[in-house]
């Protein structure tokens, strides 16, 4: 099956490189499927999983917001933090996601840390799914 | 003529001096690399960030976001960008220097701006001026993250859209080399100047250009104060290791030329008393 260059880009650097044969992803605007020869597409993303397909393997790479460029031959994801699976630290995520747990139950806060908590809380979930494989 | 254990205690204690400023100058030296190389694994996404964002903002014409169009200017912000610590040679006094100048040139009140400060340096000296400091942070790492650096960009970036200020400038150092930095300013709000590659695509935008503008300007301008940061904590430790070796070499010339005076002045006080037992064996014949 023909191959399509993948990278994701953070500021602090580059997070995954490879030719796979499919990228799936979640955009703002829903579920998203990207193989070779694809039309040049730009698509905000969710806080979500990226899998990345080629052949029966899988890599997973989770990562917060940013977005999606597309060209003819290459992905390019665009995202102001990104980890590999298999480098999330899982027990800080699990950490995080009880903190964020923790905030959004006390109701004495405004909006704005409300939304931040749940910002967080989504960071630190999908951190959990991803190194988990359980996307 | 100062005294043999004068010149003494002074060899010694400049010295010591020089160690310290040596070691200085090797953890800098350290530094530098490291904050050169955070640089340069920032720029394939400054690049392609921009691209994406050009594409965009040139090309779709119907497209048009706040951050993009100029407003009448009733304020204007400063982002400053210095270091925590001083012993960096001119590095932060010429960047305030720079900004100061231009305060005094296009504002006539302290009203008519606002600093955004990075770094104990650039807060005590505005704030000692009694200019409007509205955001700060201090203790930023040498290695900073860009989690680190994302609250004050944000917040930065969120004052433009909420119309604190209608301009935003930035004042920092520019890495050109280990021996050169450049104190540099940059206008980054409104986005009027996005500069771009020849290669201009034409993109399919899911679901529209305006949706994606609001998820791709803020995360621009934020990579835009991101890039500036981690370019003058190279020029930081650049200046800061230019500076030290300078340290070092003074202390090394002061060293020779005391020891030269302590060799004189014992030399002296050898001759003396031989002059005196001399003269004391002649006065006995």
């Amino acid at each position: 099956m023909k191959t399509i260059k993948v990278s994701v880009v953070t500021p602090d650097g580059p997070v995954y490189e490879a030719d796979v044969e499919m990228v799936s992803t979640k955009a703002e605007s829903g579920e998203l499927g990207i193989l070779a020869g694809h039309v040049p597409m730009v698509a905000p993303l969710q806080i979500g999983a990226v899998r990345l397909k080629n052949g029966d393997q899988t890599d997973f790479v989770a990562v917060n917001g940013g977005f999606l460029e597309v060209r003819p031959d290459q992905v390019t994801i665009l995202a102001q933090s990104a980890e590999q699976a298999n480098e999330i630290d899982l027990e800080r995520a699990k950490l995080a996601r009880e903190r964020a747990e923790q905030r959004l139950n006390d109701q004495k806060r405004d909006n704005v840390d409300i939304r931040r908590a749940e910002l967080a809380l989504q960071r630190a979930v999908n951190r959990v799914n991803v190194s988990e494989r359980n996307v | 003529m100062a005294s043999l254990r004068d010149i003494k205690n002074r060899i010694t204690s400049t010295k010591k001096t020089s160690q310290i400023t040596k070691a200085m100058q090797m953890v800098s030296a350290a530094k530098m690399t490291r904050a050169e190389m955070n640089a340069k694994a920032f720029v394939p996404y400054m690049e392609k960030i921009q691209d994406v964002t050009a594409s965009i903002a040139l090309g779709s014409s119907d497209a048009s976001h706040p951050m993009l169009v100029s407003r009448p200017v009733k304020k204007t912000g400063y982002v400053v960008i210095t270091s925590d610590r001083g012993l960096a040679g001119a590095y932060n006094s010429s960047i305030l220097r720079a900004v100061n100048q231009t305060i005094q040139k296009r504002h006539k009140s302290n009203d008519e701006f606002v600093i955004i400060a990075v770094g104990r340096t650039a807060l005590d000296f505005f704030k000692g001026k009694g200019m409007n400091v509205i955001l700060d942070i201090v203790g930023v790492a040498d290695q900073p993250s860009f989690a680190e650096i994302k609250d004050i960009a944000s917040k930065t970036v969120g004052m433009f859209s909420d119309e604190t200020f209608d301009e935003l400038f930035i004042y920092y150092s520019h890495y050109v080399s280990a021996i050169q930095q450049d104190v540099t300013s940059k206008k980054i709000l409104p986005l009027t100047d996005i500069s771009s590659s020849d290669k201009l695509a034409s993109y399919e935008f899911e679901p529209s250009a305006e949706e994606i503008l609001k998820v791709l300007l803020p995360q621009y301008a934020e990579s835009l104060i991101y890039g500036a940061l981690l370019d003058s904590k190279a020029s930081e430790h650049a200046s800061r290791m230019t500076a030290m070796k300078s340290a070092t070499d003074n202390a090394n010339d002061l060293i020779n030329s005391l020891s030269l005076s302590y060799n004189r002045a014992r030399q002296a006080a050898i001759t003396q008393e031989i002059t005196e037992i001399v003269g004391g064996a002649a006065a006995l014949e």
